[in-house]
C-alpha cells in the first residue's frame, strides 16, 4: 500500500537523521556545521508535512511536535533542531490564521490588554480543516529554507560596514560563520587576524590555514595567550553555537575568557549568528564532558587518582558583548528578546 | 677574517698579517687565542677605528671594541648582554688616551690606568656630577640620592636593529662564542625579539672538547635550550652550581689578579649562555652578586683560600636567597589556607607546589585544582608531584577556566620576576587566570622571593619577552596536523609566547621572604636591599 510504505521510508529517514545527530555529538562521525543541521532539519519537517496523515493543523503540530521532542533528545545540545521545530510550528499557525481569515497576526502575541479583554479563550483548537493548508504550509517552509541557505552570505555581506584597513581581528576556535565573513573583507581590506587555538581539540588552527589561503595575515597563538595580546587587538569576531533568550551565548570553551579580556582591554565583541542559531531557552547548566580525546595529555597512573575536565561550551553573560551580526542586520544584545519574540510562539518553548 | 677587519680595503703584506692569519687559523680551530694573539688583533682593529675617526670625525657613541680593548674590571655588568648597565665614558676617555701610547709595557699601562680610575672616582664623588654615572657605583657611595641614570637597551629586545645585532655578532666573535641564527616567520609586532628552533642549539657548532667554554657550560647551554632545566629557580640554582665547577677548575695566570680575570673569563660564559636562552631575571641578580663577590676578593688573597671563599659564598647565597626563602614564605602562606580551600594554581612552580605539600603535612585538609597550558603542558608535572604527595587533585586546561572558577576558593601564582612597577612577570596565562579570577571575586596570592626582584618597568608583555619555538603549537589531531607546513603559507604565523604580565590590581598579595606586601611595594624592597648591600 503507498500510504504505508510512504510511512515505513518517513519513519525510517527520521530514524537515520535521529542517529547521524547522536553520532555527531559523541564526536564519532564527522562534525556537522549548524547551518547543515538545521537545513536537514527543516528539510525533513517539510517531508512530515506531505506524507504524514493529518487532517487539521492541531494533528499536524501534534505530529511535529512529538517528532521534534525525539530530535531533541536525541541530542540536547545541538539546538537548531528544536528552533527549526519550533519555526515551523510558527508558520502553521499563521498559515492557520491566514486560511480562517483573520488579520490579526498581532494575535500571537501576549499581551495585558488581551489577557484582560479576551476573558475565554481566544485561541481555538487548530481543528478547522482548510484544503489548502498542507501547500501553504510547505510552501511556506520552502521559504524558510532558501533563507536558511543565504544566510551565511547575508552576513558576510555586513563584513565591509564593520572592518577597516589594518585591523587587527582576533577570533577563536573554527566557526563557518566568521571564516566566510573575514574572507569577504580580505577582498577589498587589508587586516591582520589572531586566531586563538581552543584546545585540547585545537580547532583553530584549521581556521588559520583556511583563512591563510586566502592571503589573510593570520597568527596562531595558545589560549594562555589571549590575555597577554589582547591589547593590541581592535576588534574580536566570534561565532557561537547558540544564542540564548537573555542575549548570552553558549560558545565554545575559552570564550568566557576571551570576553572578559575584551571587556578589561574596551575592545568590541562581535558575534556573527545567523537567526536559526536564536534559542528561547536560558542559560542551562547542560554541559558536555568530553573525557575520552582528552586522556591523551596524562599518563595513566596519574590519571586514574584525578578528576579531569573538558567541557565543551561556555557562558558568556550579554554585558560582555557588543553586537549581534545576524543575516537580519545588526542588533544589539539587549534586542535579542524581541527578535525571538517575532520567531517563536511563546507556547512553543517547551516543545 | 682579515679582511672584515680592515674595512679601508687596505691590505698590506707583512709580517704582522702573518701573525693575523695565524690568529684567523687558531681561532677557527676553536683553541683559545693567548693573551699576545688577542692583543695583537684588538692592537689592529683600534688602528683602522683610529685612522676611520680621523677621517669622520670625532665618534658619536663609544664603539663597544673600544671599551673592551680596555680591560674594565671594576664594570664587569657591561659585558653582559642582558644588564642594563650604564656606558663608561671614563673608560673610553682613557682608552682614547691609552691608544696613542702603545709602546709602554702592559703592566705599566695598567697600573696608570687604575691610579687615573681611583682618582677620578674619588674627584667625582666629591664634585657629584649629575648625567651620565654609572649605575653600579652609585648605590654604594650614595643610597640616598636620585641621580639620572642612563641605561643601555639589553641586546635581546633589539633584534630589528641591525646595527645592534652587528655588535652582537662582533663581541661574540671576539669571545669565540657561536652566534644562534633566528628561526621561522616572526610575527610582526615581535620583530624586536629573537625567535629560536630546538632543533639547532648553539652547542651544534662548537667543537668537542670544547676548550674556549668549560665545558659544563655547554652542558648547562644545553640543557637550557631543550627546556630539560627550566623554571626560574631550578634555572638559577644549576647556573650557580656550575660557576662554583668553573671557579673550581679555574687558575690564575701569571701576571693577572683572580679578581678581574676570572671576570672576564665568566663573560663569554655568560653570553653562550644567552644564547642558549635569553637570561631569566633570577640568573641575572646571581650573576651580579657573583661579580660582586669576585671584584671584591683582596688582591693579596691566596689562589685556594680566595676559590673555596667564592664557593662558600655562592653556596650561602643558594641556602638563604632560595632554599630558606621558600620555608619562609611556606610558613606564611600555610596561615593563608584554611580546612575546606579549593586551590587552583597554574603551571608547575617549585615554589607553589613546595608550599602545597607542606601545608599537607601540617593536616590541612584542602583540595587542589591544577590549570594547564599547550604547548608545554608544565601542569603534568606539577600534578605528579602532588598526587605523589596524597594530595587530592583535579586537571583542566586553561579554556575550563570559567568553568571551574565558582567553585575555587583561592588562586597560588609563582612568579618569574617581580618588576618595579608592581607587575608580575610569570609564565603566559597568568594574567589570564588573575583577570578571571577577579571577576569572580576569587583572591589571587603570587608567591616570590626576593632575589627574583628586578628593577625593571614593563607595561604590556609586547616589549621584552621570550619566543619560544613556533614549532611546538603544531600538534596532530585525528591523524591530521593542519599547521605541518606552515612554513610554506606565506601569510601564516605561529607565536608562541613563554612570559606575560600581570597588572598588579589583579594581585590581592604578594608572599615573599620578608613578609606579605602588596604588588606595589616592589621598589620599597629593592632599595632596602641595595641599601643594605
Amino acid at each position: 500500500m503507498p500510504g504505508a510504505d510512504k510511512e515505513t521510508e518517513l519513519s525510517e529517514r527520521i530514524e537515520a537523521f535521529l542517529s547521524e545527530l547522536k553520532r555527531c555529538g559523541s564526536g564519532a562521525g564527522s562534525l556537522r556545521g549548524s547551518a547543515e543541521t538545521a537545513r536537514e532539519t527543516t528539510s525533513l519537517l517539510r517531508r512530515i508535512t506531505a506524507q504524514a496523515r493529518w487532517s487539521n493543523a492541531g494533528d499536524l503540530m501534534e505530529i511535529i511536535r512529538k517528532e521534534g521532542r525525539r530530535m531533541t533528545a536525541g541530542q540536547p545540545s545541538e539546538t537548531t533542531v528544536g528552533n527549526m521545530v519550533r519555526r515551523v510550528l510558527k508558520i502553521i499557525r499563521e498559515e492557520y490564521a491566514r486560511s480562517r481569515g483573520s488579520t490579526e497576526e498581532a494575535d500571537q502575541q501576549e499581551s495585558l490588554h488581551k489577557l484582560l479583554t479576551s476573558g475565554g479563550s481566544s485561541e481555538d483548537n487548530f481543528r478547522q480543516h482548510f484544503t489548502h493548508l498542507k501547500a501553504n504550509v510547505i510552501e511556506a517552509i520552502n521559504e524558510l529554507l532558501t533563507e536558511l541557505e543565504g544566510t551565511t552570505d547575508n552576513i558576510s555581506m555586513q563584513a565591509l560596514e564593520h572592518i577597516h584597513s589594518n585591523e587587527v581581528i582576533m577570533t577563536i576556535g573554527r566557526s563557518r560563520t566568521v571564516e566566510a565573513f573575514l574572507k569577504d573583507a580580505a577582498r577589498k581590506r587589508k587586516f591582520h587576524v589572531i586566531v586563538a587555538e581552543c584546545a585540547p581539540f585545537c580547532q583553530g588552527h584549521e581556521m588559520a590555514t583556511s583563512l591563510s589561503k586566502e592571503d589573510i595575515e593570520t597568527t596562531v597563538i595558545p589560549d594562555a595567550a589571549i590575555f597577554a595580546v589582547m591589547s593590541r587587538v581592535n576588534k574580536v569576531i566570534i561565532g557561537t553555537q547558540t544564542v540564548l533568550a537573555n542575549g548570552g551565548l553558549r560558545a565554545v570553551n575559552g570564550t568566557h575568557t576571551l570576553a572578559l579580556a575584551a571587556k578589561h582591554h574596551s575592545t568590541p565583541l562581535i558575534v556573527c549568528a545567523p537567526m536559526f542559531k536564536l534559542s528561547p531557552q536560558w542559560d542551562s547548566a547542560l554541559q558536555e564532558l568530553v573525557l575520552r580525546s582528552f586522556c591523551f595529555l596524562l599518563p595513566g597512573e596519574i590519571l586514574s587518582k584525578v578528576n579531569a575536565h573538558c567541557p565543551v561550551f561556555d557562558y558568556v553573560p550579554p554585558e560582555l558583548i557588543t553586537l549581534f551580526i545576524s543575516n537580519i542586520g545588526g542588533n544589539a544584545p539587549s534586542y535579542i528578546y524581541r527578535l525571538m519574540s517575532e520567531l517563536y510562539h511563546p507556547e512553543d518553548h517547551e516543545l | 677574517n682579515i679582511t672584515d677587519s680592515d674595512p679601508d680595503g687596505r691590505l698590506t703584506v707583512t709580517d704582522k698579517d702573518v701573525k693575523l692569519q695565524e690568529i684567523a687559523l687558531a681561532k677557527n680551530e676553536g683553541k683559545e687565542l693567548t693573551k699576545e694573539e688577542k692583543q695583537r688583533l684588538r692592537k689592529e682593529k683600534k688602528q683602522h677605528k683610529k685612522n676611520k675617526k680621523d677621517d669622520k670625525g670625532p665618534p658619536e657613541k663609544e664603539k663597544e671594541k673600544e671599551k673592551a680593548s680596555v680591560p674594565a674590571p671594576s664594570k664587569p655588568a657591561t659585558q653582559s648582554p642582558a644588564h642594563k648597565a650604564a656606558p663608561a665614558p671614563v673608560h673610553a676617555s682613557e682608552s682614547a688616551a691609552a691608544a696613542e701610547k702603545p709602546a709602554k709595557s702592559k703592566a705599566e699601562l695598567r697600573a696608570e690606568r687604575r691610579a687615573r680610575q681611583d682618582s677620578e672616582r674619588t674627584s667625582k664623588q666629591g664634585k657629584k656630577e649629575g648625567g651620565q654615572q654609572s649605575a653600579s657605583s652609585k648605590p654604594k657611595a650614595t643610597p640616598n640620592e636620585l641621580q639620572p641614570v642612563v641605561k643601555r637597551l639589553p641586546e635581546h629586545v633589539q633584534v630589528d636593529d641591525p646595527a645592534a645585532l652587528k655588535k652582537l655578532a662582533k663581541k661574540l666573535e671576539r669571545q669565540q662564542v657561536p652566534l644562534r641564527s633566528d628561526y621561522g616567520y616572526k610575527v610582526s609586532l615581535f620583530s624586536h625579539l629573537h625567535q629560536y628552533s630546538r632543533k639547532s642549539p648553539p652547542t651544534l657548532q662548537i667543537s668537542i672538547p670544547a676548550t674556549v667554554i668549560h665545558p659544563s657550560i655547554v652542558r648547562l647551554g644545553l640543557q637550557y635550550s631543550q627546556g630539560i632545566i627550566a623554571g626560574s629557580n631550578a634555572r638559577s640554582v644549576a647556573l650557580l652550581h656550575t660557576f662554583k665547577q668553573v671557579i673550581q677548575d679555574y687558575s690564575t695566570p701569571p701576571n693577572e689578579e683572580l679578581s678581574r680575570d676570572l671576570v672576564n673569563k665568566l663573560s663569554p660564559y655568560i653570553s653562550f649562555l644567552s644564547q642558549c636562552r635569553p637570561l631569566s631575571a633570577s640568573m641575572g641578580n646571581a650573576i651580579k652578586y657573583i661579580k660582586k663577590e669576585i671584584s671584591n676578593i683582596p688582591s693579596q688573597c691566596k689562589e685556594e683560600e680566595a676559590k673555596g671563599k667564592l664557593q662558600a659564598c655562592i653556596d650561602s647565597y643558594i641556602n638563604e636567597k632560595i632554599i630558606l626563602a621558600s620555608e619562609a614564605i611556606s610558613k606564611y602562606a600555610i596561615e593563608k589556607i584554611s580546612d575546606g580551600d579549593v586551590i587552583l594554581v597554574y603551571g608547575c612552580s617549585s615554589l607553589v607546589n613546595h608550599i602545597l605539600c607542606k601545608a599537607f603535612e601540617k593536616q590541612r585538609k584542602f583540595r587542589v585544582i591544577v590549570v594547564d597550558s599547550r604547548p608545554r603542558l608544565e601542569g603534568r608535572e606539577a600534578l605528579r608531584r602532588l598526587v605523589k604527595k596524597g594530595i587530592r587533585c583535579t586537571y583542566v586546561l586553561i579554556s575550563a577556566l570559567s568553568y571551574i572558577l565558582p567553585e575555587v576558593s583561592k588562586v597560588f601564582l609563582g612568579a618569574h620576576a617581580l618588576l618595579a612597577n608592581g607587575y608580575v612577570m610569570s609564565r603566559v596565562g597568568t594574567s589570564q587566570i588573575a583577570l578571571v579570577a577577579k571577576a569572580y571575586n576569587v583572591p589571587v596570592l603570587v608567591c616570590c622571593e626576593t632575589y627574583k626582584f628586578c628593577e625593571r618597568v614593563q607595561t604590556d608583555s609586547f616589549v621584552s619577552n621570550e619566543l619560544d619555538d613556533p614549532d611546538d603549537l603544531i600538534v596532530t589531531r585525528n591523524g591530521k596536523s593542519h599547521l605541518e607546513n606552515w612554513q610554506t603559507v606565506k601569510s601564516l604565523g605561529l607565536l608562541n609566547l613563554v612570559y606575560d604580565v600581570t597588572p598588579p590590581d589583579f594581585v590581592d598579595l604578594v608572599i615573599t621572604d620578608l613578609g606579605m606586601i602588596p604588588c606595589t611595594s616592589v621598589p620599597v624592597v629593592l632599595r632596602v636591599k641595595n641599601v643594605d648591600q
